[in-house]
């Protein structure tokens, strides 16, 4: 075991543990940002640079602090660091400039993003970034293209997270799509025209942190804020066939795998659960499914930054369409 | 799919992949592809067409979007159809001090074709490039492998001029730049 | 004339061949090393010489060859950095092309130290006319029995190949270079773990440059000591500089470190002074990376010392009137320069090159060279220059490699010292003649 202290909280955690999952142990308040890393995918994260922190104290051998800020979810901690999320200034700063380079070519086109109220994208720059943009070049944009029959790729709003790179290589059985290009010209591409299917293909949905792989079977069905999620399941023989169901009335609308509270895919679930079982009469539903915190459903999200006793309090009910329309 | 199966590399290409291929431990054969997208461009007047890409991956037992990934990361690696002879003129810093901008004027002049253009003969490609390593003998531009330096617009009307008369493709590689065993 | 190490033959007809080369001394390295010195032992002469990384960043050769992991049968490979591309450097590409057998006598010394029986030199794309010199100076070595099995009945083996890249600058970093070598796009790892403890193929691996490695081959042979007894302070032996721009003599000069800035610039041993006799405007003195100085910062440290070529000298008063010694690429810029047009091609050509895997570099890049376009067009703003200043403050130890911060640096030291030169930009622009530019990002 090693003691890290986190915006000046201590905490004890194994060794080889990274300072994010160390200060997710700790909770929301002091959990960094991270819009690339996904604990189920292997090699992820790094790429994006919401995470980065300062290591004030490098640890109890060697107390010099680190020279740069450091990727929170590829760093391991050290017995005796210490380290600055939201307290040190730096990262503060850091973190802004980041979120500006992540829009700096974003659509902002959330009013007709399927995502949008899931979006880590828009939390990200409610939580850390600032009011005005300081670009007057044109975006970058891309034709939206169908990547097989069931999953579209709006490239537009792609951050380059390779999310969904990880998933093709390392839970489906052959990748087709990848980055092509290089530099600001980096896309997420199949390049020639071609099919991403196979029975798992469907998680890169579940995975982007944006809205640039969408499910066409639920495309501009709902605002997600009108729909109800239900943790539900059946017997799969491809997965685990957990899921949640998002109900709009008596109508299942999308099934996702589930979420944990950092909006990460628990168990990745294959395309028949997906795509093809669309019925309630599918599906044993369990129970209202927990909202995590990266959901606008998570109530009031968007008026005052949600401290994290009040997340776990406001798991229990999702709020119907009547309530919220109060 | 016809054409697909029609591209295949000549004997002594194919041959000197396998060589290639031998440079790197058992099973890590992926370590090849640059090289043999470099042949592949020379077997195939210049350019990596999706179905060539195709086939250099199955060459290394890869997918092909693990080619298509790399040819299109590396600035040598054309993805378009190019003239016969691609020019690429440096433009970075010690190269524009010594009047970079004036020999890429001249020649989207003479060939009446823009940046990155190609003429209507496929003859001549103009692509500007960034540092290629020749700063002290700037200015200077690079067709196929040979380096042009301390170019003088008179240099360049007889390079262009040499070219117009040569029925060769312009070429990284031949026969003569790996080893033969 | 100063002290020649690695060029003292340069001028012999035929040392590019192997008989020449053989015939002034050459292989003598490898015959010391692998008869009569252990593989610690070498390493323990590079502690001594003090050579540090040539090929831009400067640490020291010795200490990162002794952090390379020795697990039990696990191959471990030395790998040559010939990716040159920082622009204002081509001493690699002189070495390669002039005395090839220098380097393939270094890695097989090196290899030897490191206990490699695989090495490669990993060159660039547009060397191609290169890779058939060095193909056959390898051929040659094997012929002669420096390679292959057994070498000088030592029980050695070692093989020896050149790899050729395609067109990356981001491939001289050394994990995109070993990503690269994979047959993978060049994005650069992030670290740790570092190459001495998973390199090529999760194998241990040292990468070192051209030159570096060259180093190696006198180190040997005369001893650590005899190398760190050339050179000034902590800046031992010589440097290939790299010397362009607005020069009488621009070309490879392989100087004693120590000299003076002023020395080298000036004197005919050198670059022979400023071009059609204008003056000095500034210099960018260890490739596009590095802090442009002006002309008297260049010269003089900002305490009115003699600026030298070192290490230590350039970097001299840090970022705020210093510079660093880099790769030796040493732009000369005269009175006439426009520091923003050099400064558009340099963000150009980092915009080109970001490989796109993090997003301060890739966006910020990009951006820079966007502002600095309308700049040059007499579209910017007083604003604009402020907005430069904070991108690149935002990119500097934000990003995965040290890219970010190559793009970074020139930005900010063009601002720092010439600031009212983008001032002017902005604020007359009607007196900004026609502005010759070339955007092209696509690939042709």
């Amino acid at each position: 075991m090693a003691k890290v202290t986190i915006d000046g909280i201590e905490i004890e955690v194994p060794e080889g543990t990274t300072i994010l999952q160390a200060a997710r142990l700790i909770g929301p308040e002091v959990a960094p940002p991270a819009m690339c890393y996904h604990s189920k995918l292997k090699t992820s994260g790094g790429y994006c640079r919401t995470c980065l922190v300062e290591v004030t104290k490098g640890s109890e051998k060697d107390p010099r602090p680190m020279p740069k800020l450091v990727p929170s979810c590829r760093t391991t901690i050290m017995d005796g660091m210490e380290v600055g999320n939201k307290s040190s200034a730096k990262v503060v700063e850091a973190r802004k400039g980041v979120v500006e380079f992540l829009l700096l070519n974003h659509p902002l086109d959330c009013p007709i993003c399927d995502q949008a109220g899931e979006c880590h994208l828009q939390d990200l720059s409610y939580e850390n970034g600032t009011a005005k943009t300081r670009t007057d070049f044109e975006r970058r944009t891309f034709n939206k293209i169908d990547i097989g029959s069931k999953i579209q790729l709006h490239m537009t709003r792609c951050i380059l997270c390779y999310r969904c790179v990880k998933v093709a290589d390392q839970i489906t059985d052959k990748r087709i799509h990848g980055v092509l290009n290089r530099g600001e010209a980096s896309e997420i591409s199949t390049y020639i025209e071609n099919v991403v299917e196979n029975d798992f293909s469907g998680n890169v949905i579940d995975v982007c942190p944006v809205g640039a792989l969408t499910d066409k079977t639920f495309r501009f069905k709902s605002r997600v804020w009108f729909t109800k999620p239900m943790q539900a399941h059946r017997d799969c023989d491809k997965c685990t066939g957990k899921v949640n169901l998002w109900f709009k009335g008596e109508e299942v609308l999308r099934v996702t795998g589930r979420k944990d509270q950092w909006g990460e895919v628990e168990e990745f679930i294959c395309n028949t659960c997906r795509f093809d079982k669309k019925k309630t009469s599918d599906w044993t539903v369990e129970k209202p499914a927990p909202i995590n915190h990266h959901s606008v459903i998570s109530a009031n999200h968007y008026e005052v930054f949600v401290k994290p006793t009040e997340f776990k309090l406001n798991v229990v009910k999702p709020l119907s369409i009547e309530e919220k329309a109060n | 799919m016809s054409e697909v199966q029609k591209i295949a590399f000549s004997p002594e290409a194919y041959e000197l992949v396998q060589r290639l291929i031998r440079r790197y431990p058992e099973g890590k054969q992926k370590a090849a592809l640059i090289p043999t997208l470099h042949i592949a461009q020379a077997e195939f007047d210049g350019w990596l067409s999706a179905p060539v890409m195709d086939y250099v991956a199955s060459l290394l037992k890869i997918q092909p979007i693990e080619a298509y990934e790399v040819a299109s990361f590396y600035s040598m690696f054309n993805l378009k159809p190019v003239g016969k002879c691609l020019i690429e003129v440096c433009r970075t810093s010690s190269c524009w001090l010594r009047g970079a901008n004036d020999v890429v004027e001249h020649i989207e002049k003479k060939l009446n074709i823009k940046d990155g253009e190609t003429t209507p003969d496929g003859k001549f490609t103009l692509k500007t490039v960034e540092c290629l390593g020749s700063c002290g003998t700037a200015p200077m531009l690079q067709i196929g492998k040979q380096f042009h330096e301390n170019l003088t617009l008179d240099k360049v009307d007889s390079l262009i001029e040499e070219w117009s008369k040569s029925t060769e493709h312009s070429k990284y590689l031949d026969n003569s730049t790996f080893r033969k065993n | 004339m100063g002290r020649k190490i690695l060029l003292k033959h340069i001028d012999e007809p035929g040392i590019q061949g192997y008989d020449t080369y053989r015939r002034t001394g050459g292989y003598a390295s490898v015959e010391k090393a692998v008869k009569t010195m252990t593989p610690e032992a070498i390493v323990e002469e590079v502690k001594k010489s003090g050579l540090r990384g040539r090929g831009g960043a400067g640490f020291p050769t010795g200490m990162k060859w002794s952090f390379l992991a020795k697990p039990e049968g696990v191959s471990r490979y030395l790998v040559c950095n010939a990716d040159e591309s920082e622009p204002g450097t081509f001493k690699d590409r002189y070495l390669m092309e002039k005395i090839p057998h220098l380097l393939i006598e270094g890695m097989i010394t090196s290899s030897f130290a490191l206990g490699a029986h695989t090495s490669y030199i990993y060159i660039r794309g547009e060397y191609f006319y290169i890779v058939n010199i060095l193909e056959k100076a390898i051929e040659e070595a094997y012929a002669n029995g420096w390679l292959g099995k057994n070498i000088l009945g030592s029980g050695y083996d070692l093989d020896l190949y050149v790899h050729v890249g395609a067109g990356a600058y981001i491939c001289g970093e050394e994990t995109a270079l070993l990503e690269s070598l994979e047959g993978k796009r060049g994005n650069p790892r992030i670290k740790p773990p570092f190459p001495a403890i998973k390199g090529l193929w999760e194998c241990p691996t040292v990468v070192n440059n051209v030159e570096t490695i060259a180093a190696v081959v006198p180190i040997v042979n005369d001893g650590g000591d005899a190398y760190a007894a050339v050179g000034i302070g902590r800046s031992t032996g010589t440097k290939l500089i790299s010397a362009s721009g607005h020069i009488n003599k621009p070309g490879v000069y392989e100087i004693e470190m120590g000299i003076t800035v002023e020395d080298f610039i000036y004197s005919d041993e050198y670059c022979g002074g400023i071009l059609n006799g204008k003056k000095l405007k500034a210099v960018v003195a260890g490739g596009s990376s590095v802090p442009i100085l002006p002309a008297d910062l260049i010269l003089k440290t900002a305490n009115g010392e003699n600026r030298l070529m070192s290490y230590e000298s350039l970097s001299d008063g840090g970022f705020a009137t210093g510079t660093m010694l880099g790769s030796g690429g040493f732009i000369v810029m005269d009175e006439t320069t426009s520091i923003v047009q050099n400064l558009h091609t340099f963000a150009r050509f980092y915009h080109h090159e970001s490989c796109g895997q993090c997003s301060p570099c890739r966006e910020g890049t990009a951006w820079m060279e966007k502002i600095l376009h309308k700049v040059l067009h007499g579209h910017g703003t007083l604003a604009d220059v402020d907005l430069l200043w904070e991108i690149q403050s935002k990119i500097e130890g934000n990003t995965i490699c040290p890219l970010g911060d190559a793009a970074a640096w020139p930005v900010a030291s063009a601002i720092r010292h010439f600031r009212l030169e983008f001032e002017e930009y902005v604020k007359n622009p009607a007196s900004i003649k026609e502005v010759k530019h070339y955007y092209n990002t696509q690939l042709v």
